[in-house]
């Protein structure tokens, strides 16, 4: 047993030596590479687009996956075309981009609270936005874009207050989170308060809607959450050396030259502003922002943030689970809320069952 | 050597920066400082000279304020009055990069990060030479094998740093702050929770780090008699107040040592060093007032 | 500890019993129908089957339940939070609140369960399964505190998707559950009572008995045992005590949020972390709170009423944040 233990240890140990690799070009230019963390970004970019090919294959009407191809290289006949690329296409789109924020911002929101708990879901950010949005749905019977708007709005606010009443002269990573789950009970309570005042006809709009679902998104979810993505994402991707020091503790990284309070602000608004969109659109998908960055993590053995894996996992996830919601239940359904939060509850299992090292998570 | 032996040691009484106006030729220094977290002030109006090319330790009984000032030098703590200065600069109007690659700081608790190898957190220590065009470079790499062979973890540098042993881990953050490249290096406890024969070890690495590399070293220590054997400079601190600065061997008394800890001892030299050496006086010679006289005496002969 | 010390948590919590005992009767006087103290006493007392007497005799099964229930839900809490060492823990995070939700979705849905009293056995069942699946899946011997709430996590996130599926497709359940989920004592029966009675007191006295050696536990594994602590034995039943209490509390009254995380978390700003002081005290005031918040969702909504897991989180959420902020940073 010991001797078990100890021989993985060598190879993991091994494996981190080989891992960082560093890219020099003449004139002092040098990029760090970490070739297992890259190979596992490929892997998953690789993964996310060919469920995305069969995921826009799937459905009521179904297309192979080269005649997908085809129709999305503007060679394919016109009802084909009319399928893909109206229907199907953005509702995909939606879904990479939607899975890519949340992975990104349950990274970003674990790495600043330094707790593996510390995801979206659990800091309240859900509850916010679905109670923007059940304010809509409950008391106006708004219609789904004033639903979005109403959901951006709650998810902000609640972003906002978390970090304010969270600041007292800095953030302190253990105040976050216990603040965020005093917000996260609050609106869950509202939530709950909400949906008991509603018909049952709002109050079942209102469940599906806070499930998550990707059934009925168009073009006009895509565009702003791809500009919003253009922009944050290098904005994040930038500071991920810093947010890298900031696992050692506020000290060290502020010893090291880290501006800690000034990145730390600049992330979580960019977390805030990733998950509050992406819930806008899609509704408050559940434990894909607190399972991506735990299995990237897994896969990819490095220390650190780990943020493009994150990133790239949690749009392999959530395109991967719509999938399944399609093939198990049928087209349109089953929100894909239900599956990732199954999916995402089994495989941590899993990995809780199969990792026997204590102490490594 | 330097402004701090060559001045008078300041040997007792509380040490009154305002009358007496420094010159800031040194590269580190605190300025009438006042220390305070929220509302509970640790220090007032303290002044500090860091002798360039000293190793400096910090001494004093618990609750001193020896770490709160080594915080506020480092730049982790804002001072609520008064200013540290940064080769004649307010530290915290420095890019905070260019602090970074000036003073290094160990500090008391640091969180190594899970699954992290040795290598890769030493490497971490390079962080203020970097920039995104610029990530790994030649002498990063070997800056990093540097600052592991001369901390002698360079055989661990595969390894996990969870797997290691407390001194071996200690001196992987050593090596860290080395990376970092830095003049000055400033040091909170970094003995604590190591076996005598690894404190030793981290010490005669700092001694070497001073004498051969020409390092500025601040240092606080629990350890009276390290401080007195390591020591080039050493400041006593009692209340948020310099009770003495100095040399160790103008400094340590008998009397200095009852006036900052309130105990009664010897002061005897070293036999391997020459340097004081603090033997605490048996129970039952302090618990007899009356002896008093009898142990300052001794002291004197032995000084 | 110095005996003035003693003496002042002592008394602290004699003033919090007697508290305790002033909120009970006004949980028994105010209502819709609207009683004088007179009136309260002769319906405890005197009953003759006066009107007041039915409201009174209506409102102990409420008032009692309250009680149980919101001590069930303190110590629970206490229990874990020193078992995690993590003042997140809360029955939510490890998965008790999901278990018995997804057990009662189950049973109107698929065993045609429509009363309440009928939900309660599915709800234990439910939470004590997952209670043992989470200490199983958390390494049971092995368990760190990361990996039981990790493994209750997991657990929830399953679960949660499996009760929002059946919620989806079936019309019926979801009016029962929107209302079960935010957690209410108006349903109170005798009968509910009788049926979780024997696990809250059961329930309690573990907790209680836990106090010494989960005292050990909360210094680390290794202190815990040099101390002489049993950890294995420590864990097993401080799992068993929090599932079957939150488990029965649960049942009766559907998920409480917030006063099991609370209540420990506030209890232990003025007792220090030592759970000989901490387990009472969190059994007096988390009934305070439960009680206090059923009265107020009563006295806001006249001649409605805001069911109580609905007050304890809104009126609980901003003391929790205040607490939170006045704490330094050190002591979190």
């Amino acid at each position: 047993m010991k001797t078990a233990v100890k021989s993985e240890a060598k190879s993991a140990g091994k494996a981190a030596g080989k891992a960082g690799r560093a890219v020099r070009a003449p004139g002092g230019l040098s990029v760090r590479l970490d070739v297992r963390a890259l190979t596992v970004v490929v892997l998953l970019l690789l993964a996310a687009l060919a469920a995305s090919v069969v995921l826009i294959g799937t459905g009521d009407f179904p297309i192979t996956a080269g005649d997908v191809l085809r129709t999305l290289g503007g060679d394919g006949n016109a009802g084909q075309e009319f399928i893909v690329n109206e229907l199907r296409l953005p509702r995909v789109l939606v879904g990479l981009l939607v899975g890519a924020s949340l992975g990104l911002g349950g990274a970003l929101f674990q790495a600043l609270s330094r707790n593996p708990l510390g995801s979206p879901d659990i800091l309240g950010l859900g509850q916010g936005a679905t109670a923007g949005a059940l304010v809509v749905i409950v008391l106006f019977s708004g219609n789904a874009a004033q639903v979005t708007v109403g959901a951006l709005v709650g998810g902000l606010a609640t972003g906002l207050a978390i970090y304010l009443l969270a600041w007292k002269r800095g953030v302190h990573g253990y105040r976050l989170v216990l603040v965020g789950i005093g917000m996260s009970a609050i609106m869950t309570a509202v939530n709950g308060y909400l949906l008991t005042k509603a018909d049952l006809v709002d109050a079942a709009r209102a469940v599906v809607w806070m499930t998550g679902s990707l059934s009925g998104r168009d073009w006009a979810q895509v565009w702003p959450m791809l500009a919003l993505c253009a922009v944050l994402v290098p904005l994040v991707l930038a500071h991920a050396r810093g947010l890298r020091m900031m696992e050692m503790g506020d000290d060290v990284s502020y010893a090291l030259g880290v501006r800690v309070e000034r990145v730390r602000l600049l992330l979580m608004l960019a977390a805030v502003l990733l998950t509050a969109a992406a819930t806008a659109a899609a509704g408050p998908v559940s434990f894909v922002a607190l399972t991506a960055p735990q299995l990237a993590r897994r896969l990819t053995r490095s220390p650190g943030p780990n943020l493009l894996p994150s990133l790239c996992m949690g749009a392999t996830l959530l395109v991967t689970a719509d999938w399944v919601s399609q093939r198990v239940f049928g087209a349109d359904q089953m929100p894909v809320g239900v599956v990732t939060g199954v999916l995402g509850g089994v495989y941590l299992l899993w990995l809780l069952v199969t990792e026997r090292r204590a102490g490594r998570i | 050597m330097s402004a701090g032996s060559s001045r008078e040691s300041l040997s007792s009484g509380p040490n009154n920066g305002l009358n007496n106006r420094r010159s800031t030729v040194n590269r580190l220094s605190a300025d009438n400082v006042t220390l305070a977290y929220d509302q509970r002030v640790i220090a007032e109006q303290l002044s500090v000279e860091i002798p360039d090319n000293s190793f400096t330790v910090i001494v004093g009984p618990n609750a001193c304020g020896k770490s709160t000032l080594l915080r506020a030098l480092s730049r982790m703590l804002k001072p609520s009055q008064g200013r540290v200065l940064l080769d004649g600069q307010v530290i915290q109007s420095m890019p905070a990069k260019k602090v970074a690659r000036t003073l290094g700081l160990l500090p008391q608790s640091s969180i190594a990060p899970d699954g992290i190898t040795v290598a890769d957190l030493v490497g971490r220590g390079r962080y203020p030479h970097q920039g995104i065009l610029r990530q790994w470079s030649t002498e990063d790499e070997r800056v990093v094998q540097e600052s592991m062979e001369q901390t002698g973890v360079a055989e661990l540098a595969d390894r996990y740093v969870d797997e290691l042993s407390g001194g071996q881990r200690q001196r992987v953050w050593i090596a860290m702050a080395l990376a970092q490249q830095t003049p000055l290096l400033l040091l909170d406890e970094p003995t604590t929770y190591l076996d005598i024969q690894h404190q030793i070890d981290v010490l005669d690495l700092c001694a070497e780090l001073h004498e051969e590399q020409g390092r500025t070293l601040v240092a606080v220590l629990h350890d009276l008699n390290h401080a007195a054997r390591y020591a080039t400079h050493l400041i006593a601190l009692r209340g948020g107040q310099i009770i003495a600065e100095g040399a160790p061997n103008d400094i340590v008394t008998a009397e200095l040592v009852e006036e900052v800890f309130g105990l009664r001892c010897q002061v005897i030299d070293d036999p391997e060093t020459g340097t004081p050496l603090v033997v605490p006086a048996a129970r039952k010679a302090r618990e007899q007032v009356k002896k008093d006289q009898v142990t300052k005496v001794a002291a004197t002969e032995a000084s | 500890m110095p005996p003035t010390r003693r003496a002042l948590r002592a008394v602290g919590l004699l003033v919090s019993v007697l508290i305790l005992v002033v909120v009970a009767m006004a949980s028994i006087a105010i209502g819709a129908k609207q009683l004088s103290m007179g009136e309260v006493w002769h319906g405890l007392f005197e009953s003759s089957g006066t009107y007041g007497d039915v409201v009174v005799d209506d409102r102990i099964s409420r008032t009692v339940l309250g009680l149980l229930a919101g001590a069930a839900l303190g110590l629970a809490g206490a229990v874990l939070q020193a078992l995690t060492r993590n003042p997140l823990a809360d029955p939510g995070l490890l998965g008790i609140n999901a278990g018995a939700s997804a057990a009662v979705v189950t049973a109107i849905t698929f065993f045609g369960v429509t009363s309440l009293s009928g939900y309660v056995w599915f709800a234990f069942l439910g939470a004590a399964a997952v209670g043992a699946m989470v200490w199983f899946l958390g390494g049971s011997r092995g368990a760190t505190p990361v990996r039981l709430a990790l493994a209750g996590t997991a657990i929830s996130a399953a679960l949660y998707g499996y009760l929002q599926a059946v919620m989806i497709t079936d019309d019926a359940a979801l009016n029962k559950m929107r209302f079960w989920t935010v957690g209410s004592l108006s349903s109170a029966t005798d009968e509910t009572i009788t049926q979780v009675l024997p696990f809250l007191l059961a329930g309690t006295v573990l907790a209680l008995a836990l106090a010494r050696p989960l005292n050990a536990m909360e210094m680390g594994d290794d202190t815990a045992k040099a101390l002489g602590a049993n950890l294995n034995r420590t864990r097993v039943l401080s799992m068993l005590a929090a599932t079957v209490l939150c488990g029965a509390a649960t049942a009766a009254c559907g998920p409480i949020v917030f006063v099991g995380l609370m209540v420990p978390h506030v209890v232990r700003s003025f007792t220090g972390p030592d759970l000989r002081w901490i387990l009472p005290y969190a059994a007096v005031l988390s009934p305070v709170l439960l009680l206090g918040a059923d009265v107020l969702g009563r006295i806001v909504a006249r001649p409605s009423e805001l069911q109580v897991g609905i007050v304890t989180a809104i009126l609980g959420g901003p003391v929790f944040i205040f607490l939170v902020r006045r704490r330094r940073t050190a002591q979190l």
